[in-house]
Parts: structure tokens; C-alpha cells; sequence
């Protein structure tokens, strides 16, 4: 039986996290705060002490907020494996922690994250991770709530930032006291979304309890898996289970607001929101903590209602629960067959589905002009895609890429031998904007340093000579290593290009392992890509300047050829982090310019058309001279800045 | 208090999250609840963004909903037809009278342009668009106004003076909003920014309501 502090507990019990409930230490400031912001203050003021993470949106910001607070240690990690690791380290030494990722972060992070629920904690720790939903910055939206249920592990979920806040602290408490991990569990339209937050103002001025208070106790039963001892805790973590849903029964997190007797609906996260908007009159459960599943409540609420309605984003996770609910009263019940699996909610979404659920007449809505319908856009208006910056170190070499050929091995039916586009395996990052036209040089990217084995595997498969791996240098630290290790193992000789901006930059340039410092700002060691790369047995390591079209290509067609693996590591700093002013910027002369617009196909933002010519954004250039390079007719030059001045 | 939603538009880059933040800050003085969610990440590299600003005595969705925006901000001319199928039919729209051309319409191939591909509609289609979702469109030259202020950067702030003109919410509020949330050695020029766009406003522009 573990330790159980039965008066943690009950304070657990007892706190006050709904609007309006604000407790009384709090010396009400309210401040506007995003739920990023909110979730790294909460941490704070929870007593967290060690924070570890991997950037990506939309959880980037925690822990770049958490870093500038006094007095705790903040680590970007290699990958969100790693900071797992760690943070369930800085657990079992006695640190409340709080490691960070985004949702498709959880599945590097999956094997700690599923042997932590077996060995429990020590200091609480928590796992925050952020879903997007719509996917708007990620390679595909899953739905995390599964995560919990699946490894057994308590769900939190705030719906808005004063929740985010005081739910880190919840969620604190419930892992000392269950002895568990606790997933937090935001989507981005909270971890993104600004909202009050009703905090002690002089809150960052607090000391933090010391970790010392629960120092490390030997027990290798509970922390050395070993069948023997897991199968132990296999049993421990059921028990652990039927206490924590226990809980979840009467735990403030789960409220019912009882209203209108004919409608009930059940909700969590962000839904909850839309739903408060959309249904003022209706009853609502909100679930706070969904997992385990507080069966008995949902029936007592479902007891109280004519008809169910379940709202929530992506999968049906509290409607097949409810579904399976053995002594569920005869209620009619909605969910997915009229709210939407695929993508964010949002008002006009639930709207329309209790429309169609017959739930809210087509006609009188609570907001009528919620169903004016979408208007067919009378314009064909020319999309705005993301696009690499102007001056972006990785433009010269996709241009290269786009249109690199090799000869095909074997000649065709008449004997010719016929050139062939390379092919480009790609990752994740801001380069993987370089598969969009008109650069359009990637042809794969799905996961993290998921380009170096996929490279492999093609050439393996038959593509020796016409395949290039294409990785920047965090996602080359986070998982590419060991794609190259298995490269030098099995004896291939695929060609890796390490594009290197010092810098993970698309979540906003944090540090990595190639940076130099560390998230608090501190310097650190760098682990140098060459020999990085040589150490593992890779002897064709070459570093190239990211602007020289040239010479880039030159090596990508010598590498081809070579029966060894080869590492090109195109170098420049990412000019986002740069902050300089540049003296020099392009210019085009336009008596030479003919407006064949060869180098608009670069794809600069600071390119642009001007009366049957091409012009070039001063404002916006960089003078990386990539344009100049590729004008066939001599006409885009550097000049002085002052000289392109009106 | 009457609630009020705002859509903010515009080009990653184009300062409109300090914009919105400053927007909140304005609320929130007026003793509002405030709730403000905004696009990050990968839409920020040049990108379409957008940022929804909603007060009322009590807000529940940080988005607005299609439809239900009071003003719709637009610091681009393609954006604000993008985004103006977010504004109420008694809505307002204030648009900066400026062009960024996209990268799509810029690259396309000759061929797909005479094919009629995505170019960047003129003057006339963009504001014939806008007219149609809103009896309530005020253009303002921001962009060049901003330059001849000195920092083509404060465009963004020369149209929130033109939006505060149709809110009636204490001048005195804007300006402490915005010294608060500008460095300080950008603090004249983004005042006189306000106040530049406050008269472009009040030239020749009915109010609404």
C-alpha cells in the first residue's frame, strides 16, 4: 500500500479553482495572460523548481516564460525523450517538475511516459502537453486525451488561463499524493488564447520550497522495473486507478452547472467555452479531470436530463465512455454523429451541430446571425502561405535541390539515358517550407528525423545516387543521430544535408544543442555538428556556406556519386536571430533587367514586380545575394542602402 | 456593457499582435472582460495572421464567430477581403490602403496568370468586395503615413487611432495603453501615430451608430 497523505487530499479537495471562488491569499491582481504564460506562472507558483521541454507549437511558450522566473532550472531538452527522462529524475530526487511538449511530442516521449506510471513519483511531476487541433503548425492533429487512459495516467484539462494556472498546482498535488505522473493536457486555442488570471501579485518574489524537503529514498521495488517488481506495480497502479476515480467523483474539477432539465451536456477543454455560449440555458458537465473517468457523476447527471449532448474536440473519448456506461439512464444522447471529429470547434461548429441534432431551431438561435451561412467567396483571392524569410540560409540550397538531376541508372526502351529530379527526404522545421512552390524540393517529411532513415531505406530499395536526406540541425540533435548511425552500420552511402542556422527555429529560435546557451540564457557547450558527425564514423563531412548556389551544388552532385555516406553541413545564422542591420541590399538596374523573372523562382518575400520588371524590398532585404547569383542577365547587383532610398 | 468583437488581419510581421495586446489592455480599462486568441508558429513566417479580440461582461469563446465581428482591422489591403466575412452586416471595417503582394501570385507562371491563376485583385474589385459585406469601410493610407512620421513601422498603431475613433472608450486610455506596451524610445512617435490616424478618421468619414 503506498503512502497516501490523506490531508493533501482533502485540500486537494477542497481547492478553489472555479471563477469567482478566487482564494483568499490571493492578493487579486487580475492579469490578462496567455494560457502558456499562465501554466508557467502556475508552475511557479506551485513550487516548481525543475521545468525540461522540446519546443513546438502550440507549447513553445511555457517554458520560455518559466525560464526568466527566479531561482528554478528551465532545459530546452535534445528531444522530448530526454526531458521526460530527466524531469522524472529531478522527481525522484524530491524537485516538483513540469516537463513540456507538444502533442506529437508525447509519442518520442511514450516509452518514459508509460514506465513512469509504473514507478510513481517522488516530487509531483507533471507533463503538460499541447494538441493542435486544425493542425495549424503541426504534421497531424491526434487527440492526447487517449494518452492518459492508455498509460493509465490522470488527465487535467483547463479550458481557459485562470484554469491553466491553477491547475498546474492541482496537478501537483494529485501526483504527491497518488504517487503518479498527471498529463495536463491544453489545446492550442488555450495554450494560444489570452484570458484573465487572478494571481498574488507579488507572486515571483516567493521562495520556492526547497526539494530537500523529499529527498531520494532507496527502493528499488518501486524505481528498478524488473518483471518481478513491475508486475508488482502493475497491481499498485490499479489500486492507484480506483482511489484516483474516487477522487474524480467528487473533485471540484468535475462541476455541473444544473439549468435546464431537458438539455445536458457534457464537455471539457475548450469546448466547454463554445458550449457556455452557444447553450446559456442548458445544463453542463464539465470535466476537468476526465481521466479516470468519473462514472458515477455522469450518471447522476445523465439522470438529470432528457437528452445528452457530448461536446468535444476530435475524438469521441468521453462519448464512447459514457456510451459504455452499464447503468446509464434511457437518455437520448448526442455526440459525434453531429459534432465534427476532424479539426477545432468553434461556436459556428457546435451551432451547427445542434442544429442538425435538432437541438436548436434553424431559425431562433440564441445569436440568429450565427447561422447566416458562410458566404461563397465572390473573389479567387491569391493565398498567403507561410514562406521562408527574405535572407533565409536555406533558400539557395532548395533552389539547388528543385532542380538538381542525375542520369537514370539504367538506359530507357530506345537506349537513352534520361535525367532524373533527385529526390529530397525532408523533416521538420521552418525548411520544411521549402517543399511549397515555387521552390517545391521535398518530396517526403513526416515525423521528426524521420529524412535520414527514410533516405536510407530508399536507396536500399533501389534509389542508390538519387536520394538526398535533408535535416536541420535541432531535428538532426533530436532524432537524426541515430538515422545516421544505422547509414555508417549498414554500409550505405547516402548523402545528408544538415541544414545548420544555429538555431531551432521555427517554434520562434530556441536553443539547441548546436546554440551555445541554454533557455535561461547561460552559456553552454556546443556539441559540433562535423564532429559529431565524424564520430560516427561518417569521414565525408564537409561545411558549406548557405548562400554559395555553386558550391552547394557541386558537392550535392559529388556526394551522389561517392560509395560512402557523406554529411553537408550548410551553415549561416538563421536571419531572424540575427538582428543586424545590413548596409548593403540588392538592387535591380532596370535597364539590364529584361523581367524574365528567373529570380522571382527563388521564392524571396523581398522580390517583387514592378511595371514588366522585377523590384527588389529594401526594407526587407538582406543583401544574401541569391538573387544575384541566379539573374542570368547580370542585372541585380549590391548597393549602398542609402542609395535605394526615394 | 454593449459587447464588442474585433478581428484583427493583416501579414506576419505587420505588428498586429502588439495592436491586439494594446486593443485588450483598452478593454480591460473600460472594465471589460477581455479574451484575445491569436495565430502563432508557422503562420507567422510571412503569412496570413489573424488575431480575435472579444469584450463583454462576460466572454466564454476567445474566437469570434463568422458574422459576429464589430470591426474587422486590416493591415493589408487582400487580407481584409480575406477576413471580411467575419464582420456583422452592421460592422465596420478599417483597412490599411496598402498592398503586399503574395509569394503566389508573384511566382506564378506567366502561362498560369493569363489562365486567370491568383493575382492580386485591383483597387476597385478589393473595395466593390469590402462594400459588399459592410455599409462601413474606412480606408486609411497608415503605410505611408508611417513613413512620413518617421518609422514605417507605426502603421500599425496609426490604424488603431483611426479604430478608436468609433469606440467610446477615453482617448487618455489608448494613449496609456500604448506607453505602457511601446519601448520608450518609440513612445513619441507611436503618439503621434495615434493622433495622425485619429484625424485621418475624423476627415471625411461618417461614424457609424
Amino acid at each position: 500500500m503506498p503512502y497516501v497523505n490523506h490531508k493533501r487530499e482533502r485540500q486537494i479537495a477542497e481547492c478553489h479553482y472555479l471563477h469567482g471562488q478566487a482564494s483568499a491569499e490571493r492578493s487579486a491582481v487580475k492579469r490578462l495572460l496567455l494560457g502558456n504564460e499562465a501554466l508557467a506562472l502556475g508552475a511557479f507558483a506551485a513550487d516548481v523548481t525543475v521545468a525540461t521541454g522540446y519546443p513546438g507549437t502550440p507549447s513553445t511558450e511555457i517554458m520560455e516564460y518559466f525560464a526568466r522566473y527566479p531561482g528554478v532550472y528551465a532545459e530546452w531538452s535534445p528531444n522530448e525523450k530526454v526531458a521526460l527522462e530527466v524531469g522524472i529524475g529531478a522527481s525522484l530526487a524530491g524537485a516538483r517538475t513540469m516537463v513540456t511538449m507538444k502533442h506529437v511530442g508525447l509519442n518520442v516521449a511514450a516509452d518514459p511516459f508509460f514506465a513512469v506510471a509504473y514507478t510513481g513519483v517522488n516530487g509531483g511531476l507533471v507533463i503538460v502537453c499541447a494538441d493542435d487541433p486544425s493542425m495549424h503548425s503541426s504534421q497531424g492533429e491526434q487527440d492526447n486525451r487517449n494518452y492518459a487512459r492508455f498509460a493509465k495516467v490522470p488527465l487535467l484539462e483547463p479550458s481557459d488561463s485562470q484554469e491553466c494556472f491553477d491547475m498546474v498546482g492541482i496537478g501537483l498535488e494529485i501526483s504527491e499524493t497518488y504517487d503518479t505522473p498527471v498529463l495536463l493536457r491544453t489545446t492550442g486555442r488555450i495554450s494560444h488564447a489570452q484570458s484573465l488570471v487572478e494571481l498574488d501579485a507579488d507572486l515571483l518574489q516567493r521562495q520556492p520550497r526547497s526539494p530537500k524537503e523529499r529527498s531520494f529514498v532507496r527502493q528499488p521495488e518501486k524505481y528498478v522495473m524488473l518483471p518481478g517488481n513491475a508486475r508488482k506495480r502493475r497491481l499498485v497502479m490499479e489500486e492507484r486507478l480506483a482511489r484516483l476515480r474516487e477522487y474524480a467523483e467528487s473533485t471540484p474539477l468535475n462541476q455541473a452547472l444544473l439549468q435546464d432539465g431537458k438539455l445536458g451536456i457534457v464537455t471539457d477543454s475548450i469546448a466547454y467555452q463554445y458550449v457556455r455560449e452557444v447553450f446559456p440555458e442548458a445544463s453542463v458537465l464539465k470535466l476537468g479531470m476526465p481521466y479516470p473517468f468519473p462514472r458515477d457523476l455522469v450518471v447522476r447527471f445523465a439522470a438529470q436530463v432528457e437528452t445528452l449532448l457530448v461536446v468535444e474536440e476530435l475524438d469521441p473519448y468521453l462519448e464512447e465512455q459514457i456510451r459504455a456506461l452499464p447503468d446509464l439512464p434511457p437518455v437520448r444522447i448526442h455526440g459525434k454523429d453531429v459534432i465534427p471529429s476532424v479539426g477545432e470547434l468553434s461556436v459556428e461548429v457546435v451551432v451547427a451541430g445542434a442544429v442538425e441534432a435538432g437541438l436548436l431551431p434553424q431559425t431562433a438561435t440564441p445569436e440568429p446571425r450565427l447561422l447566416v451561412p458562410m458566404p461563397a467567396p465572390e473573389l479567387s483571392l491569391p493565398p498567403r502561405p507561410p514562406v521562408l524569410c527574405a535572407g533565409c540560409p536555406h533558400r539557395a540550397t532548395f533552389h539547388t535541390l528543385g532542380r538538381l538531376t542525375v542520369s537514370e541508372p539504367d538506359p530507357g526502351a530506345e537506349g537513352t539515358r534520361a535525367r532524373e529530379r533527385i529526390i529530397v527526404a525532408g523533416d521538420i522545421g521552418c525548411y520544411t517550407l521549402g517543399a511549397l512552390p515555387p521552390l517545391g524540393a521535398m518530396d517526403t517529411c513526416s515525423c521528426m528525423g524521420a529524412s535520414i532513415g527514410t533516405a536510407l531505406g530508399m536507396e536500399i530499395a533501389g534509389y542508390k545516387g538519387r536520394v538526398v536526406a535533408v535535416i536541420g540541425d535541432g531535428t538532426f540533435y533530436h532524432s537524426g543521430i541515430t538515422g545516421l548511425v544505422d547509414v555508417v552500420v549498414s554500409g550505405a552511402a547516402t548523402t545528408v544535408i544538415i541544414m545548420d542556422n544555429g538555431t531551432t527555429a521555427m517554434t520562434g529560435g530556441n536553443v539547441n544543442p548546436g546554440t551555445g546557451s541554454t533557455v535561461s540564457g547561460q552559456p553552454a557547450r556546443r556539441i559540433e555538428l562535423e564532429t559529431l558527425c565524424r564520430a560516427l564514423g561518417v569521414s565525408d563531412v564537409q561545411v558549406l556556406d548557405a548562400y554559395d548556389l555553386e558550391g552547394i551544388e557541386r558537392e550535392i552532385q559529388r556526394t551522389l556519386q561517392t560509395d560512402e555516406p557523406s554529411v553537408l553541413i550548410v551553415r549561416s545564422p538563421c536571419r531572424l536571430q540575427m538582428r543586424t542591420t545590413y548596409e548593403s541590399v540588392s538592387w535591380v538596374d532596370p535597364e539590364k533587367c529584361i523581367g524574365c523573372e528567373i529570380c522571382l523562382r527563388v521564392g524571396c518575400p523581398a522580390l517583387t514586380r514592378s511595371e514588366e520588371k522585377v523590384a527588389i524590398l529594401t526594407d526587407l532585404c538582406t543583401a544574401c545575394e541569391v538573387c544575384i547569383q541566379v539573374c542570368p542577365h547580370d542585372a541585380i547587383s549590391l548597393v549602398q542602402r542609402e542609395r535605394t532610398a526615394p | 456593457m454593449k459587447p464588442l468583437n474585433f478581428v484583427l488581419v493583416g501579414v506576419g510581421g505587420q505588428g498586429i499582435l502588439l495592436a491586439s495586446d494594446v486593443l485588450c489592455q483598452v478593454g480591460l480599462a473600460a472594465g471589460y472582460d477581455v479574451k484575445k486568441t491569436d495565430v502563432h508558429g508557422m503562420a507567422q513566417r510571412g503569412g496570413s495572421v489573424v488575431s480575435h479580440v472579444r469584450m463583454a461582461d462576460q466572454v466564454f469563446s476567445p474566437m469570434v464567430a463568422l458574422g459576429e465581428a464589430d470591426y474587422l482591422l486590416a493591415f493589408e489591403k487582400l487580407e481584409a477581403c480575406r477576413w471580411a466575412q467575419f464582420l456583422r452586416p452592421d460592422g465596420c471595417a478599417v483597412v490599411n490602403d496598402e498592398v503586399i503582394p503574395t509569394l503566389a501570385a508573384l511566382t506564378a507562371s506567366p502561362k498560369r496568370r493569363k489562365a486567370g491563376g491568383p493575382a492580386y485583385p485591383d483597387d476597385d474589385t478589393i473595395v466593390a468586395d469590402l462594400e459588399a459585406h459592410t455599409g462601413c469601410l474606412l480606408m486609411v493610407p497608415a503605410g505611408r503615413m508611417a513613413v512620413e512620421l518617421g518609422n514605417p513601422r507605426v502603421a500599425n498603431v496609426v490604424l488603431l487611432g483611426a479604430l478608436s475613433t468609433f469606440l467610446d472608450i477615453p482617448v487618455e486610455s489608448w494613449r496609456k495603453a500604448l506607453e505602457e506596451r511601446v519601448p520608450a524610445r518609440f513612445r513619441d512617435v507611436n503618439l503621434r501615430a495615434f493622433e495622425a490616424g485619429r484625424e485621418s478618421a475624423s476627415d471625411d468619414q461618417p461614424l457609424p451608430f
